[in-house]
């Protein structure tokens, strides 16, 4: 077996079973810990999926995630407050539904990511990473001077949504529903790193001009795979949401941006698992670091700056070597 | 008098006021090898750019089995059968050989997006980008990464994945450039064989390589076609020699 | 709309877009010259308006703050080239983003060790507070003017200096061939520290300079970052020209967009409603400015394809 395989292997049994020994033993903080890996894993796949295998380097997916965040807000808020959100064409009063909820949250993701895209992939190399950048802060200001949806102090939702069959206030059960999407995620990822579409992807980092010479557009395939990213970060960010009860403009911000950029980086750049271990090691530095110091940001700034100086690949290049081509 | 495959009628490009072509018309018909060469700065690199649809020219067209394909990039053109090599290896070099040809398979059957299938298990594709392979004699190193190969083979599997292509015409950019003698004898016969599938736009340095295939050969100075003939007009033509050679005679 | 208020706003939005140039054109010309993207260019911004507020305290000296922010930012800059910055020049834009967004985490947490979370102020000199009347009768704050001139005084500099001086001379063939210029022998390493430290100290001094506006706290190098990328995407990567009138038209289309966008939906909404979308707009406006610029011209208005 390949020592990749390995290293996935082993760490989604160590999502399997971690929580599920915290939660026996009663260490419940624990599974909320794990469960903010996971949804924040999913929001690093998703950008994964756009840097990894299509060198898109977005400096923007927090436009998604808070786009995410803000369909769960807004929909929970209406039927909450007993405000339908739509009388016309139908009656909608909004819902506290998460299949409901996460669609919308797709649908409205890939819609921002292919207005984005639409614009950001006339160009390429710092101008994309730019204005990605810029196109996330200008979202980040609109939260803020919109007053509707609780402008800069954001938006609570006092019970967190429901899931058919689950009672999602049981940490373990809403930690076992992320924990599925995660995994549904990575799959799709992973069949779309072996697909036409996906050897095209590639091939569009690589040389885009081979691509061109097969006859194949670039630009469509780079516009896709943004959009599919930006869909799958923005499921992240519902659930992100749904997990704190609360959004807030913050999820638009650059900060978040870098950050979901910094699980894919700490965990290896375009390796399928990469994100998933940048998550882990991210919560876990916040957690052991911040324990230490309120400045804990300056040591994640030296390790940052260590990985790219020094171990170009990450967690994953570390624990499986670089990645091998292979068919 | 067999069809014309490939039509280059008076294209002109000038880049400010450096006139690159001027007025080039020239013809590629079924089953031959049609070759162009021409000194350093003579304006090659300009008409590939125009024939591949990188770049639009000033004036003229180009069309492909008689429609006009002028207008139409990059991508399009290779959609209608222009497959094209590149005189600096372009290829997709974290990927394997194989991964390679099966891209330029795809490019060809069409249907890129697929999200779901794994593509390398397709049968179809892979045997196109097997024969492919075999038709260079790559076969052997097809599971091997790109970037590890020799220059002589990256030059193998520039043509391998234009064979994949199926392509109604080729267009070869320095196909020999930095090959040995070995290498270039086998590119030599690769080519050969290749005139009857499909007719070959040879730009071409290596004077052994050109007169060992060409059936005619175009002569390009200064943006301009001195001269156009088969191998043994060209080589006496005076005009030819005066411009390489810089004599009289 | 009366004059004076139109002339007014004309103003500001001068003064925002030439501090803006003052940081645009340290990262266009870092861009330019060492194909570099920093994101700590924001936090160079700070340093400049943490250590005049400092000095200002210390001394009392306005002229002293301003010293000290250029000296600081350009130390700062010069120090951030030697031991980081370099060993990314051959990486890719990724790594390049990766290890200056560190960059801004360290800096700004190390601010926030050093001085604290509370902001702190930077007070105008008594010399240049209070207002001045312009010809037609308009009153306008000295200061803001004063920094108007400042800022156009160095924009002007700088065409200067990349036009006619032999370090100009220097940093433009860096821009087109940085091999060639290092076979001529100048030296290529010590070239990219000085053109680092200088867009440091530009950045430096604008982030004093509005510091005495506003207030000086960790965090506010960041959005000033981030419009600055906004304007070398209008204005086109490595054009000190482009950075310039980028500058301008952000400045310019923010100021009048705040005003004139709630007025203008007023004309058919109600007020309050008119007031929160226009808001809500105009925060948008300078975005979409860019994008239009992106949709007619990818490479910015003075860009090289």
């Amino acid at each position: 077996m390949r020592r990749e395989t390995f290293v996935n292997i082993a760490a989604l049994a160590a999502l399997f079973v971690l929580p599920v020994w915290a939660n026996a033993t009663g260490e419940t903080y624990w599974v909320t810990l794990t469960t903010k890996v996971v949804i924040l894993a999913i929001a690093g796949v998703g950008l994964n999926l756009a840097l990894g295998l299509g060198g898109l380097v977005s400096f923007g997916h927090a436009a998604f995630f808070g786009v995410g965040g803000y369909v769960m807000g807004i929909l929970a808020s209406h039927l909450q407050d007993y405000v339908p959100l739509l009388t016309w064409p139908f009656l909608f009063e909004g819902s506290n539904q998460m299949p409901v909820i996460w669609l919308v949250a797709l649908v409205f993701g890939a819609l921002t990511a292919l207005s984005i895209g639409l614009l950001s992939l006339r160009t390429s190399g710092v101008y994309f990473i730019m204005i990605t950048l810029a196109f996330g802060q200008m979202l980040f200001y609109f939260a803020i001077s919109w007053p509707a949806y609780g402008g800069e102090d954001g938006l609570s939702i006092y019970v967190r949504n429901e899931f058919p069959g689950l009672n999602t206030l049981v940490p373990i059960e809403f930690y076992g529903l992320c924990l599925t999407v995660l995994v549904a995620v990575l799959f799709l990822v992973w069949r779309i790193s072996l697909s036409s579409f996906g050897l095209a992807l590639g091939a569009a980092r690589q040389n885009a001009e081979r691509l061109q010479a097969v006859g194949i557009e670039p630009f469509r395939i780079r516009l896709t795979a943004f959009v599919i990213s930006g869909a799958i970060t923005a499921l992240a960010g519902a659930m992100y949401a749904d997990l704190n009860r609360f959004v807030s403009p913050n999820m638009f911000s650059w900060q978040t941006s870098g950050e979901i950029m910094v699980f894919v980086i700490l965990g290896g750049v375009g390796r399928l698992f990469g994100p998933v271990l940048g998550a882990a090691l991210f919560i876990l530095m916040e957690h052991i670091l911040g324990g230490m110091s309120e400045f804990w940001h300056i040591y994640l700034g030296f390790v940052l700056l260590g990985v790219v100086l020094f171990a170009r690949g990450g967690l994953m290049g570390l624990l499986a070597g670089r990645e091998v081509s292979h068919d | 008098m067999t069809e014309v495959v490939l039509g280059i009628n008076g294209i002109s490009k000038a880049y400010g006021a450096l006139q690159a072509n001027n007025d080039i018309t020239l013809d590629l018909r079924a089953g031959e090898i049609h070759a162009l060469i021409g000194p350093n700065g003579a304006g090659k690199s300009t008409f590939i750019k125009q024939v591949s649809g990188a770049e639009q020219p000033d004036q003229g067209a180009v069309t492909l089995l008689g429609d006009d394909i002028t207008p139409l990039g990059a991508v399009a053109r290779a959609q209608k059968g222009l497959g094209r090599t590149f005189q600096i290896s372009s290829l997709a070099m974290e990927y394997t050989v194989l991964q390679n040809v099966v891209l330029g398979a795809m490019g060809r059957r069409g249907r890129v997006m697929r999200f779901f299938a794994p593509v390398l298990k397709d049968a179809a594709l892979l045997n196109a980008a097997m024969r492919a392979l075999e038709r260079v004699g790559l076969q052997d190193v097809a599971h091997v990464e790109t970037a590890v190969l020799s220059h002589g083979q990256r030059r193998q599997l520039e043509v391998a994945v234009a064979l994949t292509l199926e392509p109604k015409v080729f267009l070869m950019d320095e196909p020999m450039a930095g090959l040995g003698a070995e290498g270039s004898q086998d590119l030599i016969r690769v080519l050969d064989a290749l005139r009857h599938e499909a007719p070959i736009l040879l730009v071409e340095h290596d004077m052994d390589a050109v007169f060992a295939l060409a059936d005619r050969i175009s002569v390009l100075v200064y943006g301009q076609i001195i001269a156009t003939g088969a191998p043994e007009d060209i080589r006496h033509n005076a005009d030819v020699r005066t411009a390489y050679l810089g004599d009289d005679a | 709309m009366p004059t004076y208020l139109i002339v007014e706003q004309l103003l500001n939005g001068l003064q925002f877009g030439v501090m803006l140039f003052l940081s645009a054109a340290g990262l266009t010309l870092i861009f330019g010259v060492m194909g570099l993207i920093n994101l700590a260019h924001g936090s160079l911004y700070m340093i400049g308006a943490f250590a005049a507020a400092a000095v200002a305290g210390a001394t009392g000296s306005f002229v002293m703050a301003l010293a000290a922010s250029l000296a600081a930012a350009a130390a700062a800059g010069a120090l951030v080239e030697i031991l980081v910055i370099r060993r990314l020049y051959d990486r890719d834009h990724l790594d390049q983003v990766l290890a200056t967004f560190a960059l801004i985490l360290i800096f700004s947490e190390g601010t926030r060790w050093m001085f604290g979370s509370f902001p702190l102020f930077l007070d105008v000199p008594s010399y240049l507070s209070g207002p001045v009347t312009l010809p037609g009768g308009i009153q306008y704050p000295l200061y803001r003017l004063t920094i108007i001139g400042i800022g156009l005084a160095i924009a002007a500099g700088l065409f200067l200096l990349i036009a006619r001086t032999r370090i100009g001379i220097r940093i433009r063939a860096g821009e087109a061939d940085r091999e060639m210029i290092a076979a001529l022998g100048v030296d290529i390493s010590k070239l990219y520290t000085l053109v680092f430290a200088l867009g440091a100290a530009l950045a430096g001094l604008s982030g004093a300079l509005v510091g005495a506006i506003q207030s000086v706290q960790v965090g506010m190098g960041e959005p000033v970052l981030i419009l600055a990328f906004v304007v070398i995407v209008i204005g086109g990567i490595g054009s000190i020209k482009g950075a310039l009138v980028g500058s301008l038209l952000v400045g310019l289309t923010d100021t009048f967009g705040r005003i004139l966008l709630p007025v203008a939906f007023g004309t058919f909404m109600e007020p309050s409603a008119a007031n929160s979308v226009g808001a809500a707009l105009a925060s948008m406006s300078i975005y979409l400015l860019m994008a239009v610029v992106l949709i007619v011209r990818p490479t910015g208005l003075y860009g090289r394809a």
